[in-house]
């Protein structure tokens, strides 16, 4: 064996001498997605549920698994496998929303948690240990605090680093079920304990292939080569495993700084009745959510409103905002989620007892920040709408977008000013590059009337016009009148039927012919028919 | 009282005649204007500031809307709800600064009073009713923001009237065909009362570039209705 440059090998020697690991508590939530789910969508928790990624099995709750679900299953094989299996798609954001409480109540009771993964938070164990007079007290206050949240799936495993702390939570599994599910390894115990682990626990899948071709089968047997001579063969990733395996772990707990409490709620005692009432007793509270937010150092772009009322209903809704939400904006945002399009907008039957704000985005103030000489002319564009939307409402200010679509109508989508597309109602924007057969050529008419106007057409002898079953004109259109007040126009030249089929196989489906028509003045028109009935659609005025 | 009643009468009589007055002498700020209507228009384009009417046709509306959309002004369209907005795009609009209120309902003024103060160029229909102090004031902050104002439907009281006086479609047979090209003659009458008019394709007007469309226009107006396949095709409108 060669000797390793003396260069290289002093610091590696003298790291991992005088670092020593931190003493580190682990808690770890088995099959956090599940829990999450279960908790989210109010399940019992023997429910055989798994959660879908892709069309494979992401996480299986364990009722799953007794029937012989597994990770990675495809979804048909495993309902296959388990009758009566519940699947809802993977969420990745509800893991961390359902675990924040967790690590907010965590943080009540001992400061500097990590929180790792959802379902599995570091916290250093020296300050709370001395506290509460031990490492198995602090874990036992751990226990009860997460208790009292509705949490008791929950083990904790104490040791020297956070690698092997977790190993040491896994490790639960082998109590008893009717114990605290606590494994604490003695400080200095941690190389013993994980010695017997076998290799694939380092995670590293290829490192782990070659150490066993080379005869290396468990932690031990690899704490136990050399460090430097690891360091030359495997690189720095197989060295930090090394450590990892000698109890040696390189990681600290590096403390999570709590978010700072963005939210606003005002209480109302008793409940208000009136919108302007609520809109002038709201105006401070959102003044203040709104200087809280610059006191942060942020702006809201995306705001979610919360309105609790006194029996118990809640009228919830985002709003976006084109800039960021001044205090005038989130009491327009109010007044207009309580005025509402529609009735069934809210539907709300009582007073108004509380009002609960969420930033659901913040952006830097400084993202946002107005230029020495102002923003320029689009700033002077979001005041100006914005009064108009708080005269008429939010919806009575629209931009417009060209989606797909054979009729005219269908082909324009409004949004409020404020929105994006993808919050208008999906079924309305379609996909505008599709071919669509059937759409009008030519040139686009000017005018699309939003609710086609009746129509009259008539042949030389004043018969109505028609099409056949067979699709065929039973006669060719001599007069018009477009509207219900309109005069009769003779026709001057005329094409069609076009047949429109739409969703033939839809009984919401609409069968159509439209016609194009210029009548003696050189106006033309575009025409439907429609169940024997004549509508202007659109004119080219 | 039938003195007190007389006074404001002649107040508003004399101011009437000084907003006439002022209307021709407007500062030369004009707006882009697409090159086949520039020349039929007082002052040579768009005035910033001015009000017009135009008579029968959205479609001319839009035209005018254009050229300033297409350098990048904001244009709002108040109280049209059957108002296009893919033939507003044909017409080269910006969609993206284009202000929809379709449904101003009792607050047309306050709507259009307020967006004065915002965009460049304002269409709307004619309200049904405008007290001549109202309008007076509404002109005089058009003035003052420089912005634009043009009116679809009978309206007496604006700068300048557009219309379209003859159209004609072609490619439409009986029962064959689609609509494709379409030829318009366009009026416009001046607060002086001297009337002009331009044949221009519908085509000339939804091509806002300068230099492509102006030789045509120039072309059509100089030589009159040009074109002999339209020539006698061409029908008196409304």
């Amino acid at each position: 064996m060669t000797t390793p440059p003396p260069a290289a090998s002093p610091p590696t020697e003298a790291a991992a001498g005088t670092a020593p690991a931190t003493r580190t508590m682990m808690l770890w939530c088995p099959d956090w997605p599940i829990t999450a789910a279960l908790r989210e969508h109010a399940l019992p928790a023997d429910t055989a549920l798994v959660l879908v990624d892709r069309g494979e099995v992401f996480a299986c709750s364990p009722a799953a698994r007794q029937d012989g679900v597994r990770r990675g299953l495809r979804i048909r094989e495993a309902q296959a496998r388990s009758t009566g299996l519940v699947s809802l798609p993977y969420d990745p954001s509800l893991d961390e929303r359902t675990f924040e409480p967790v690590t907010a109540a965590v943080e009540t009771i001992m400061p500097g948690v990590q929180v790792i993964r959802p379902g599995l938070c570091a916290i250093r164990i020296k300050g709370p240990a001395r506290y509460y007079g031990g490492e198995r007290g602090a874990a036992g206050v751990v226990f009860r605090t997460l208790a009292a949240i509705g949490l008791t799936d929950l083990r904790i495993g104490i040791a020297d680093g956070p690698f092997a702390a977790e190993q040491a939570a896994r490790a639960t599994d082998e109590l008893e079920d009717d114990v605290e599910q606590l494994v604490v390894i003695p400080e200095g115990g941690s190389p013993w304990f994980l010695g017997s682990y076998p290799l694939e626990v380092l995670e590293q899948p290829k490192l782990t292939v070659l150490l066993k071709r080379l005869g290396i089968r468990s932690l031990a047997d690899f704490a136990a080569l050399d460090a430097s001579d690891v360091r030359n063969r495997f690189g720095v990733e197989g060295a930090l495993a090394h450590r990892r395996a000698r109890g040696l772990d390189h990681r600290d707990v590096v403390a999570r700084r709590p978010p700072p409490h963005l939210d606003a709620t005002a209480d109302f005692e008793p409940s208000l009745a009136r919108i302007d009432q609520l809109a002038f007793a709201f105006r401070t509270r959102a003044g203040e959510f709104v200087d809280e937010l610059r006191e942060a150092g942020l702006v809201c772009t995306a705001l979610q409103v919360r309105l609790h009322t006194e029996s118990g209903e809640v009228s919830e809704r985002q709003w976006r905002h084109p800039r960021w939400f001044d205090a005038d904006d989130v009491v327009d945002r109010v007044r207009w989620q309580l005025q509402g399009t529609n009735a069934s907008d809210h539907g709300l039957t009582s007073g108004i007892t509380r009002v609960h704000l969420v930033p659901e985005i913040v952006e830097d103030l400084a993202d946002h920040a107005d230029g020495l000489w102002g923003t320029g002319p689009d700033e002077g564009i979001h005041h100006g709408l914005a009064r108009v939307q708080s005269m008429l409402g939010h919806g009575a200010v629209l931009t417009g977008i060209i989606a797909g679509g054979r009729l005219l109508a269908d082909r324009r989508v409004l949004i409020p000013w404020g929105d994006t597309p993808a919050q208008a109602p999906t079924a309305r924007v379609r996909d505008r590059t599709q071919p669509w057969p059937g759409r009008l050529p030519g040139p686009a008419p000017a005018t699309v009337f939003a609710a086609p106007l009746p129509a009259v057409v008539v042949d030389a002898r004043g018969n109505p016009v028609d099409v056949d079953p067979r699709g065929l004109l039973t006669a060719d259109p001599s007069f018009f009148s477009a509207g219900p007040h309109d005069d009769r126009r003779p026709v001057h030249s005329w094409a069609g039927p076009w047949p429109i089929n739409e969703r033939w196989w839809d009984p919401e489906g609409r069968v159509l012919n439209r016609f194009q028509l210029v009548d003696h003045s050189g106006s033309a028109w575009l025409l439907l028919l429609e169940d024997h009935a004549w509508w202007v659609e659109a004119s080219y005025d | 009282m039938a003195g007190g009643r007389g006074i404001p009468d002649t107040t508003l009589d004399l101011q009437a005649r000084i907003n006439s007055m002022q209307a021709g002498t407007l500062d030369s700020r004009r707006l882009p204007t697409v090159p086949a209507l520039a020349h039929i228009l007082p002052g040579g384009g768009l005035q910033s500031g001015g009000s017009y009417t135009v008579r029968n046709s959205t479609t001319l509306a839009m035209a005018l809307l254009a050229g300033p959309s297409s350098t990048g002004a904001w244009c709002s369209v108040i109280g049209m709800p059957d108002f296009s907005v893919e033939a507003a795009q044909g017409f080269g609009i910006n969609l993206d600064r284009l202000i929809l209120v379709p449904d101003p309902g009792s607050q047309w003024l306050t709507v259009t009073a307020a967006l004065v103060d915002v965009v460049s160029i304002i269409l709307t229909r004619a309200p049904d009713h405008l007290a001549p102090t109202e309008w007076a004031r509404l002109k005089a902050r058009l003035r003052q923001r420089g912005t634009a104002l043009i009116t679809l439907g009978n309206w007496k009281q604006s700068d300048s009237t557009l219309g379209v006086a003859e159209s004609a479609w072609e490619g439409l047979g009986s029962g064959s065909g689609h609509l494709r090209a379409r030829r318009l003659k366009i009026t416009a009458t001046q607060p002086s009362g001297r009337l002009r008019h331009a044949y221009v394709g519908l085509a000339d007007l939804q091509d806002a570039s300068p230099e492509a469309s102006a030789s045509t226009a120039l072309a059509q107006t100089s030589f009159g209705p040009a074109s002999t396949l339209f020539e006698p095709r061409l029908m008196k409108s409304s």
